[in-house]
């Protein structure tokens, strides 16, 4: 499987937001998203699940699910964490499995692998802000998805969750998920490429200059890992992908 | 359980908990109506003219009472990016909380409304026939209602536009709804008519309702 993005453009609010952005990562290889603040990187996550909308360019997923869209093969975790107070920890886990589309779920492993398997019952309203993060982090493990979209995961997290994310990751990525984290710091992956977005398309950027630049945008430090090389290039087409445009 | 099963269960959940709006509906449906006789004076033959309309409204009002918070909260703490991004169709997933409400408000208010009607003089015949209209119509006003609880989704104060966007709309619903009642209490006009027609346009929302606010939605959130 390959996610590639071929010349994307965003454009929110009456500004461009990036523009002639291109990466391409395939199964088993991590993506890191950088910027200063609004760069754009929870516009990019957002834009691949359709939440916001292409201004222009293509996305195009090799080797996926023809039936399904990328949102339908991916999993999002955003800045909220999608939790309702009056549910209980478990309940919250549950719902989101079976809304999800999993068949069966072992709750109490799931909420293990992140140090939340003593608090089950407790409703989810008493939870501090690092729980909750890590019980909407339970979620990606419940549900398998190839395709993890995380928006600055770590943030809120101590160090032993941190571990344990990271331990995830790693797990997905052996299990030939692919992963685009947006992030300020390092979240335990070290052979994760780097997109940087502040070399894109800087804010407030005209469209003439916009168009002159988009050439020229070349993304991430070459660090391939797993076992497609990296490259920029606009992919061959099979029949069956789906492109979003 | 399946996705749609589980969101009807969830939702039902969260309503009926903490800051759920399920029996706050009933008692604001229990004040309006007691408040009528007071303001209109012990009158029992007025009051038995005007009780299902009183009644009607209270129920409008009432059913208005949770929607707004229908898609807000949802959209607030996240979860509704998530519903967006589904597999299920996000029409069935509108029909569904469309569903759930209407089961943790619009039901209970069917289940009160015989005991309610004592206080308007209502003899038993036209309790009943003023239950099944209202059976018959307050799923149209839930399903209306999710159009406007999907435009005002991303307000801060939508509670106010909803009521303003909804309330026009539930128009014929609540002619139909109290004519049917009245033409089984005191005639002459026969009750299948306007009953038939409150019946049509509770079906025409229940398709209606749904994709339109799913189009909603998704217009607002890109």
């Amino acid at each position: 499987m390959r996610l590639c993005a071929i010349d994307l453009a965003c454009h929110r609010g009456g500004r461009d937001v990036f523009a002639g952005l291109n990466f391409s990562i395939a199964s088993g290889q991590a993506l890191t998203v950088t910027g200063r603040n609004g760069a754009g990187k929870s516009s990019l996550l957002r834009s691949i699940i359709g939440l916001v909308r292409i201004a222009g360019g293509r996305l195009v997923l090799e080797g996926g699910d023809p039936e399904l869209t990328i949102a339908e093969q991916a999993h999002y975790l955003g800045h909220q964490d999608a939790l309702k107070p009056a549910l209980s920890v478990a309940e919250n886990l549950r719902f989101w499995a079976a809304f999800l589309g999993a068949k069966t779920v072992d709750t109490h492993a799931c909420l293990d692998a992140v140090g939340l398997a003593d608090l089950a019952d407790l409703p989810a309203a008493y939870l501090s802000a690092g729980q909750r993060r890590r019980l909407s982090i339970a979620r990606l493990g419940a549900v398998k998805r190839p395709i993890w979209l995380l928006d600055e995961p770590a943030s809120t997290l101590d160090v032993s969750a941190q571990q344990q994310l990271a331990e995830l990751m790693r797990t997905h990525l052996d299990a030939s998920g692919l992963i685009l984290a947006a992030t300020h710091g390092p979240i335990g992956l070290a052979d994760a490429q780097e997109l940087r977005l502040d070399d894109i398309a800087p804010v407030g950027v005209v469209d003439e200059e916009r168009d002159g630049r988009s050439e020229s945008s070349i993304p991430v430090s070459a660090a391939a890992i797993g076992r497609a090389t990296h490259t920029s290039a606009a992919p061959s087409q099979p029949d069956g992908d789906q492109v979003r445009s | 359980m399946n996705p749609l099963g589980a969101l009807l269960v969830r939702d039902m959940r969260l309503s009926i908990r903490v800051g759920g709006g399920a029996l706050m509906g009933v008692l604001f449906f229990l004040v309006v109506v007691t408040l009528v006789p007071f303001a209109v004076g012990p009158d029992l033959a007025l009051l038995k003219k005007i009780g299902p309309a009183i009644l009607w409204l209270a129920a409008l009002l009432a059913s208005l009472l949770a929607l707004d918070r229908l898609f807000a909260t949802d959209h607030e703490d996240g979860s509704l990016d998530l519903l967006l991004m589904s597999r299920t169709p996000l029409e069935l997933v509108v029909a569904v909380k469309g569903v759930a409400h209407w089961l943790t408000t619009g039901l209970p208010l069917i289940v009160a409304a015989p005991l309610i009607g004592l206080l308007l003089n209502l003899d038993p015949l036209a309790e009943g026939t003023l239950a099944l209209t209202l059976l018959v119509g307050t799923p149209a006003l839930t399903f209306i209602g999710l159009i406007g609880a999907a435009i005002a989704v991303a307000l801060r104060r939508g509670g106010l536009l909803l009521a303003i966007i909804v309330l026009p709309l539930t128009v014929p619903v609540l002619i139909f709804g109290v004519a049917a009642a009245n033409a089984a209490i005191v005639g002459p006009v026969p009750f299948g008519t306007p009953f038939t027609i409150l019946c049509a346009l509770t079906l025409a929302s229940l398709v209606i309702g749904p994709f339109a606010a799913a189009a909603a939605l998704r217009q607002e959130m890109e």
